[in-house]
């Protein structure tokens, strides 16, 4: 072999190129290169030349533009003489929102039920089993669509709720004088500060500092409760005695935050049937909760079913050795079982997540306002500029995915098994 | 580099359909059948019945186009299209023309690059209520939710009109006209709003219509028309020419019935040419002399066409207003068959 390192420099040919193995792979790659970047020219020219012949130019002026249509769903300050661009942004929080809302319900629904379908109780095990394959094996579409039929058929229509004007009573009255299930909206009381700390201004929009306050507060008794525990353990492992801390941690996590509302003048604001709707409260429209139920339920039995593998993935000897130290079932769950399991449940779960989030743009077939519906739907429909608003709204969501995917990677790396 | 290969592949989600041919008249005669866009369903308006076959005043106005370029009024396929999907499913070629209550607007007639050819219903924008709700003006709608079809020029003429009469309201966008029926019957909204021919279709299509009332107002103009690709005027006159035949041929006598004995007989010569017993018209758009004839001859004139789908003695029972001959106090005026 030798030989070979002692070839000459001087003797390629261009031959060589093909039958020599060391330089073959090389252009095998550049010829496949070539051949993909000719693709990808030819689809960009076509499409040039398609849109000359329309006579369309391409051009995203129109994000600067009065948009002209409300939304009944915002999140941040819009009205009708807003930009288009604002009325995106608009869609893209009611996205984030229901695919966080829909991401955390789906967990702790997908978390449980995965559980209790190794339950040792039959029926509890059966009955996830149904769930679990009823929802998962029914297209997303068709669930969203029943679960608002639901609510739009089954419920009551706000009037209903409007006192007779001889008997003076109502058909329907509400959960305990504050919620009101109808069938355009769910009418829920609306926590409101009413020592206003003022907004601050992150240029995009406005953020409430009294809601700021709350979750400062929030963050700092936790911390501050982690450090108190980590002195009493401290102290523990010096003295072998533990300082008692339940009540420090009770003051720290819910004592802290309870008083920041209080000194802000926390209260709620019940919604009241006033002229054609409730008002006053915060009415969730059934759009949106069809949306969230559905999204939930569905991704839900897909977590399940992650979480039980994850779970089933985790030899046996394991619990066995936990119960052998005497630690009962549901500690060995949460301290043995579930950390380990984490490992083999995290990669998929991200998967779920993103799924969860593309799969939010079904909102269009119940007139949920999210980013499809505004970006990819009256603005795409309204300016007719579709490869503009289709290639943004693809953008927009491939962002929010590798966001999602790197958050969710950092936790894998940081709960997965450390090799030394 | 990576970039624009990204790009590259995006636009064949962008422009899967293909080029619009610019001779849209030897298309339809190659293909032998006249792809026309219409709505997913208005009674009155576009609406297939038990058999399949599609009846109402827009698809009319197809069978009439397909009768003048192909000869046959029913060699027509009737694409259903929503207020979001008819302008793309025109401009990619996927229909000929778009026969579909669509408003003629500026920013749709040039940046849109669509080419309106006319009118064929002037409308206006109007709201349906339920009449045990005891609202008889629309400006008694503050607060209220309001079913509106997405993508259509009545959800910018809500927006404006509320926001002129300083009123609130919360929007319900639907899809489709059959959405914002069902939406509202359930009650899911206070009041429906789209074009007031469309109210009154929807209104004759429920089990009680004596229940419900189309409040007065008119809020806008909906000058609703037949509409075609920018750039192929060949074919924008064919289509044109057709809906002005029609309605000429209204105001000058013309109908499905006395046609053949006023093509013969007839001292008018306005009635000779459109009839093409003299002059060559027919030529002039590439059609033949009996073009016009043919368009009258499968739904009638204009007249007979609004009677039989959305005029008075229908259910829908739309009284002519602006939609009457302009010798009859109406808009209606087609320019001279010379």
């Amino acid at each position: 072999m030798a030989n070979v390192a002692d070839a000459p420099k001087d003797s390629f040919r261009l031959s060589m190129l093909l039958y020599d193995t060391r330089y073959r792979s090389l252009t095998i790659q550049v010829f496949v290169f070539f051949l993909f970047m000719a693709g990808a020219a030819w689809l960009v020219d076509n499409t040039m030349r398609n849109l000359e012949a329309l006579g369309k130019d391409f051009d995203f002026g129109f994000l600067w533009n009065r948009a002209g249509y409300d939304i009944s769903q915002r999140l941040v300050e819009y009205t009708n003489d807003s930009t288009h661009g604002r009325a995106m942004l608009v869609g893209l929080l009611n996205t984030l929102l229901i695919a966080l809302l829909g991401c955390m319900a789906a967990t702790v629904i997908g978390v449980l039920v995965g559980v209790l379908r190794l339950s040792r109780n039959w029926i509890v095990g059966r009955l996830m089993t149904v769930y679990v394959e009823v929802f998962r094996n029914v297209p997303l579409l068709l669930w969203i669509l029943l679960i608002y039929a639901v609510f739009s058929e089954a419920t009551p229509a706000p009037n209903a709720f409007r006192p007779n004007p001889e008997t003076g009573i109502a058909d329907r009255s509400m959960f305990l004088d504050a919620i009101a299930v109808t069938n355009r909206y769910t009418a829920l009381p609306n926590p409101v500060f009413s020592r206003e700390l003022g907004w601050l201004d992150l240029g995009l929009f406005y953020v409430n500092m009294d809601v700021l306050a709350v979750i400062g507060a929030v963050i700092a008794g936790w911390f501050i409760n982690r450090a108190v525990k980590a002195r009493a353990t401290r102290i523990q492992e010096a003295t072998g005695e533990r300082p008692a801390t339940w009540w420090s941690s009770l003051l720290l996590l819910a004592g802290l935050p309870v008083a920041v509302l209080l000194a802000l003048g926390f209260h709620l604001e019940f919604p009241e049937l006033r002229g054609f709707n409730f008002v006053g409260g915060l009415n969730v429209s059934n759009s949106f909760m069809a949306l969230w139920l559905a999204l939930s339920l569905y991704t839900g039995a897909f977590i399940a079913e992650i979480v039980r593998a994850g779970i089933l993935a985790i030899s046996r000897g394991q619990s066995e050795a936990a119960f052998a130290l005497g630690l009962r079932p549901g500690r060995t769950m949460n301290l043995v079982i579930l950390p380990q399991a984490l490992r083999v449940i995290i990669p998929p779960l991200i998967s779920q997540y993103l799924n969860l989030t593309k799969n939010s743009s079904l909102a269009i077939a119940v007139g949920y306002l999210d980013l499809r519906g505004t970006l990819g739907g009256i603005t795409l429909n309204q300016t007719g500029r579709e490869l503009e608003c289709v290639l943004l709204m693809m953008l927009i969501y491939l962002a929010i995915s590798l966001v999602i995917s790197a958050v969710m990677n950092v936790y894998n790396s940081a709960v997965k098994l450390k090799e030394r | 580099m990576t970039k624009s290969v990204f790009l590259g592949t995006l636009t064949v989600a962008g422009l899967a359909a293909g080029l619009a041919s610019a001779a849209t008249l030897d298309d339809v005669k190659a293909r032998g059948e006249l792809n026309c866009g219409v709505s997913t369903g208005l009674t009155g308006f576009s609406l297939p019945d038990a058999n399949g076959n599609w009846t109402g005043f827009d698809v009319s106005l197809c069978r009439a186009v397909a009768a003048a370029v192909l000869g046959d009024g029913t060699k027509v396929k009737f694409v259903p299209t929503t207020g979001q999907t008819r302008f793309t499913a025109l401009a990619s070629g996927e229909v000929d023309m778009l026969a579909r209550n669509s408003t003629w607007t500026f920013s749709r007639d040039t940046d849109l690059k669509l080419d309106f050819v006319g009118v064929n219903y002037y409308d206006g924008q109007g709201f349906m209520v339920r009449k045990d709700l005891g609202v008889t003006s629309a400006k008694e709608l503050d607060g209220a939710t309001v079913c509106i079809q997405t993508g259509t020029t009545t959800e910018l003429n809500l927006a404006d009109w509320f926001k002129v009469n300083n009123l609130s309201y919360t929007p319900v966008a639907v899809e489709t006209n059959a959405e914002g029926e069902q939406q509202y019957a359930a009650g899911a909204c206070d009041a429906y709003t789209t074009d007031a021919s469309g109210l009154a279709a929807t209104r004759a299509a429920f089990a009680d219509p004596e229940n419900h009332i189309i409040l007065p107002e008119i809020i806008s103009k909906e000058p609703l028309g037949p509409a075609v690709r920018h750039g192929d005027n060949e074919w924008a006159d064919i289509v044109r020419s057709t809906l002005n035949a029609l309605i000429a041929a209204e105001e000058y006598g013309v109908t499905s019935a006395n046609m053949e004995e006023l093509a013969a007989n007839s001292p008018n010569p306005e009635i000779q040419r459109l009839l093409g017993v003299q002059g060559d018209l027919g030529k002039m758009i590439r059609l033949d002399n009996d073009w016009a004839k043919r368009a009258i001859a499968v739904g009638g004139n204009y007249g007979e066409i609004f009677a039989a789908t959305i005029g008075e003695a229908t259910p829908i029972g739309l009284a002519r207003g602006l939609n009457a001959q302009w010798t009859q106090g109406g808009l209606l005026y087609a320019p001279p068959f010379r």
